[in-house]
């Protein structure tokens, strides 16, 4: 059993997995089942000055008969009193004293920031979570992204929070920005304890075919909405390892976008994320999803030898480079496994429609598409190879034109049919090495024509 | 030309009637559970499943239609190829045809349920749009280089032909000797798998390409009435197409068979789809029932009157069970009905009582499986006899058209590709060339006849070709 407590800025949590500020942790009631579900700690829905919503408020993107794979909202923050939040806050804390409550925040002047710390702080929490992420309505009256994206205005909203705060401060960061670098060392500067990220990324996530308006519909209009959900975790991790990697940010990151997996936690940790947050996993399934997170994080903790959560974080970091100092002289030549391959010819028209036109089938030798290719012919296997599934219908791969681009093994509905084979060009050479000793030319260029 | 529906006088309707008590083994399945499936298909490239339907439907083409919500286009898809896709989604032997090619299936793993999907398709998209046009839009023919064809007999092969042909603009007439079209697809399939209405439906859409269906028209030697000669036919039409399908039921030749409660197997089941109704249940309630036979037709009385209510079926068949030419899967359904099964005993009497009722069948084999040695004659008591062992050809039709042969089992001789008979106009397809396969077959003899001629022809449709199965032709 590994340990997965974490220290994150100095608030020690029973296991990284938080549940996000959203819908999920709106009230009291909810997040005492969250806690008894196993959930380490709860990001309150953003409190501030109570709003009014729309409904509908969310629309889900389905994607090959699985539902929600991407999930966008227009709800605004908190839609409770304060007083009532911070009611339940105390009694929550005071049950499940040994659980995380951190309160994200957000509102406009000086002095109601620090009106607003001071009875978050006065209710019990652990810590606090500057939201200024949202990208839709709130940004619309100056709070949430719209700070986000301007590093100047986070940094001193940040310094203001830092100056009335007990507690540690986290800045919610917005992916809605070109560079996330930017926002993340204007949190640092600003003095913050720790950062979040991703919040939701700006999105439509739809039409409505027959009346012609956007999703999800408010009687006859819509209106631009936060992205998240499994479909957003790539962009998630991205900017997590970006900030990991960055020299200046020298503070703790909890990881948010698309975990609904155990998977997804740990390439959040090993990206350098101290705690994870959950939000669209939960609304999908519900709190009891954390069963799977601890057991999975541990029983991978334990096959890899690691004692705490700790020895994984940040361990992927290294291995997240400029495109330059990429091996060149690393190739990978596909291989087809004709014992499993069931012969559905995905990986040929993979490869001829969009990859590099070396997969064939059929016994005979085919000759070499001209383009981008050494003329001549592709060699069919001789004899041709019969599969145990598939009998004759198994592609073969002419391996010298190979270029180990691995869509066939993407598009492969068999588990290990398609392998890559590595077959080393030569020594270690990256594009900067070339750069470097002046062989960045090559030939076929723009200007090699001209006189 | 009467382009608005087949003359359908004596058309299926009466709800009261037997077949309607037995329900879909396979029911139309839900939006969800279509896209569901339709999601799994990988979309095989150069499909194994294309190449095992007898008409290349492009199977993975309309299933991702589905998927995507594209009903209209993947009726079409599935059309183009099978005009009578609809009917051959709900009556196929999918399990050793497409689906049994399916990449999954020899991968161990559950294969994409293609007749449902099939069904689902073209059932929805027909019922869903206001006309048929929309689906299968009649393609711009030359009005004056129209040709005239006819068929005989208004089953699968001829529906296929004919509407194969009004689509291009030709004039196509079916003439069908019963009071009903649709062939056995009305008369003969099992009501679990298609009701006679359904049947009917898919007449009506072959009609609205065009075709012309009059019932009630037999070929004959003469032209008296409610009859047409081969002479007329080949007077007034470019072409003609058999569709004939086949004859009577076999008998078995034994003492005793002739009179009450020893019936012909297709023609017990054409009464009880289209002639008895719910309160005649009686007649198999309760009862003891032995079949002759060990093809599908005997499975499908057998497991027909097992679901009826019948207190025991028992299907005897003269070798063992693996000699069987009924599929294994529906052999095994028909034992879920509870249908049992007496294999090597051979017919030798049908034993009645003073009276004349049916008690038993009589028959000589092993009594006990495994020893073959021990043969001797027994009686399965019994209340109806039901038998299955085949049907007659019509082989007087060789009489009729010169140049027509038969072959040596008695089926019109005809080129296998495009049906072409020793009479250069005319064409024949469907069981009375292959002496009895499934609908999907006879369709394709039927299209095949009819893309050879339209190729023949030459007017416009220089892109058909029959033997690859490839697009339909046409502007």
């Amino acid at each position: 059993m590994a340990d997965l407590s974490i220290d994150f800025a100095g608030i020690k949590s029973l296991n990284p997995f938080w549940l996000a500020s959203a819908p999920p942790s709106n009230t009291g009631e909810q997040i005492m089942r969250a806690f008894d579900a196993g959930w380490g700690g709860a990001v309150w829905k953003t409190l501030g000055d109570p709003v009014v919503n729309v409904t509908s408020r969310f629309g889900g993107i389905d994607y090959g008969g699985k539902k929600m794979m991407g999930l966008n909202n227009i709800e605004l923050i908190t839609d409770r009193p304060l007083d009532v939040n911070l009611r339940e806050i105390r009694e929550v804390k005071k049950r499940y004293p040994k659980h995380i409550i951190i309160a994200s925040l957000m509102t406009e002047s000086k002095r109601d920031w620090q009106v607003l710390i001071q009875k978050c702080e006065d209710a019990g929490v652990d810590g606090l979570e500057l939201n200024f992420g949202c990208p839709h309505g709130m940004c619309e009256r100056g709070m949430g992204s719209s700070v986000g994206q301007e590093p100047k205005l986070l940094q001193e909203i940040t310094s203001w929070a830092k100056a009335f705060a007990r507690t540690p401060v986290l800045v919610k960061l917005t992916p809605n920005t070109g560079d996330i670098v930017e926002p993340g060392l204007a949190g640092v500067a600003g003095g913050a304890d720790g950062l979040s990220l991703i919040n939701t990324v700006k999105s439509i996530i739809g039409v409505d075919l027959e009346r012609l308006i956007p999703l999800p519909r408010v009687a006859n209009g819509s209106t631009n909405g936060g992205y998240c959900g499994p479909a957003v975790k790539p962009i998630a991790l991205h900017m997590v390892a970006a900030l990991a990697r960055e020299r200046g940010i020298t503070i703790p990151i909890s990881g948010i976008g698309g975990i609904e997996t155990w998977r997804d936690a740990a390439e959040f940790i090993a990206l350098g994320s101290t705690s994870v947050q959950v939000c669209t996993a939960v609304m999908h399934y519900g709190y009891r999803i954390v069963e799977d997170l601890l057991e999975g994080l541990n029983g991978y903790l334990d096959s890899k030898g690691m004692k705490s959560v700790g020895e994984l974080r940040g361990r992927a970091i290294s291995g997240y480079q400029e495109w330059g100092d990429l091996d060149l002289n690393y190739e990978l030549v596909a291989a087809i496994d004709p014992t499993v391959c069931i012969g559905c010819q995905l990986c040929v028209t993979a490869c001829h429609d969009g990859a590099h036109q070396c997969i064939f089938t059929g016994a005979d030798d085919r000759p070499r598409p001209p383009h981008a290719h050494s003329l001549g012919l592709a060699t069919a296997p001789k004899p041709p190879r019969l599969g145990l599934v598939a009998g004759d219908r198994v592609p073969w791969i002419d391996e010298p034109e190979c270029v180990g681009c691995n869509l066939c093994q993407l598009v492969c509905p068999v588990a290990g049919c398609i392998t890559m084979v590595e077959r080393r060009k030569g020594p270690k050479e990256t594009w900067n090495d070339r750069v470097r000793a002046g062989r960045d030319k090559i030939s076929g260029g723009i200007r090699e024509s001209e006189p | 030309m009467n382009c608005d529906g087949p003359s359908r006088a004596h058309a299926v309707r009466d709800a009261d009637r037997l077949e309607n008590e037995l329900l879909d083994k396979k029911p139309l399945y839900t939006e969800a559970e279509a896209r569901a499936e339709a999601d799994r298909c990988l979309y095989c490239v150069d499909a194994p499943c294309i190449k095992a339907c007898p008409t290349q439907i492009d199977i993975p083409t309309f299933i991702k239609k589905i998927a995507s919500g594209n009903l209209r286009g993947s009726a079409t898809t599935i059309l183009e190829q099978n005009l009578l896709g609809y009917s051959c989604a709900r009556v196929c032997p999918v399990e050793v045809l497409c689906v049994g090619d399916c990449v999954y299936t020899a991968w161990g793993r559950e294969p994409i349920p293609i007749g449902r999907l099939q069904r689902y398709a073209t059932e929805t998209a027909m019922s869903g749009s206001a006309s048929f046009s929309a689906l299968l839009p009649r393609r711009r023919g030359a009005a004056a280089s129209a040709m005239r064809v006819a068929c005989v007999g208004a089953g699968p092969a001829s529906l296929a032909f004919a509407g194969t042909m009004a689509r291009e603009g030709h004039e196509a007439v079916i003439f069908e000797k019963g009071a009903i079209a649709g062939g056995l697809n009305a008369t003969g399939i099992a009501p679990y798998k298609l009701h006679a209405e359904d049947a009917q439906r898919e007449v009506e859409f072959v009609a609205s390409l065009g075709v012309e269906v009059v019932t009630g028209i037999a070929l004959d030697a003469s032209d008296a009435p409610g009859r047409i000669s081969a002479k007329k036919l080949l007077d007034t039409y470019d072409a003609v197409f058999l569709g004939l399908g086949l004859g009577v039921d076999t008998t078995l030749g034994i003492p005793g068979e002739s009179g009450a409660g020893v019936v012909g197997a297709t023609a017990w089941i054409e009464r009880m789809k289209l002639s008895m109704n719910r309160e005649q249940r009686f007649e198999i309630e309760g009862k003891t029932i032995v079949v002759v036979g060990g093809g599908n037709t005997a499975i499908d009385v057998a497991r027909e009157c097992a679901q009826l209510g019948a207190a025991r079926v028992v299907m005897v068949y003269r070798r063992g069970a693996s000699s069987m030419s009924g599929y294994a899967h529906e052999m095994d359904a028909a034992r879920v009905d509870g249908v049992e099964f007496v294999a090597h005993a051979r017919p030798v009497a049908v034993v009645r009582n003073v009276s004349g009722a049916v008690t038993a069948l009589r028959v000589s084999g092993p009594r006990v499986s495994g020893t073959p040695s021990d043969v001797s004659d027994y009686d399965l008591p019994c209340d109806l006899v039901a038998v299955a062992i085949g049907q007659s050809k019509l082989r007087e039709v060789a009489t009729y058209f010169p140049g027509v042969e038969l072959d040596d089992r008695g089926c019109i001789a005809c080129d296998p590709t495009t049906g072409q008979t020793g009479h250069a106009k005319v064409f024949a397809g469907g069981d009375c060339v292959n002496g009895g396969k499934e609908v999907v077959n006879a369709v394709a003899n039927g299209r095949d006849a009819a893309r050879t001629l339209l190729e023949r022809w030459s007017l416009k449709f220089a892109r058909v070709s029959p033997s690859s199965g490839g697009q339909a032709a046409g502007a």
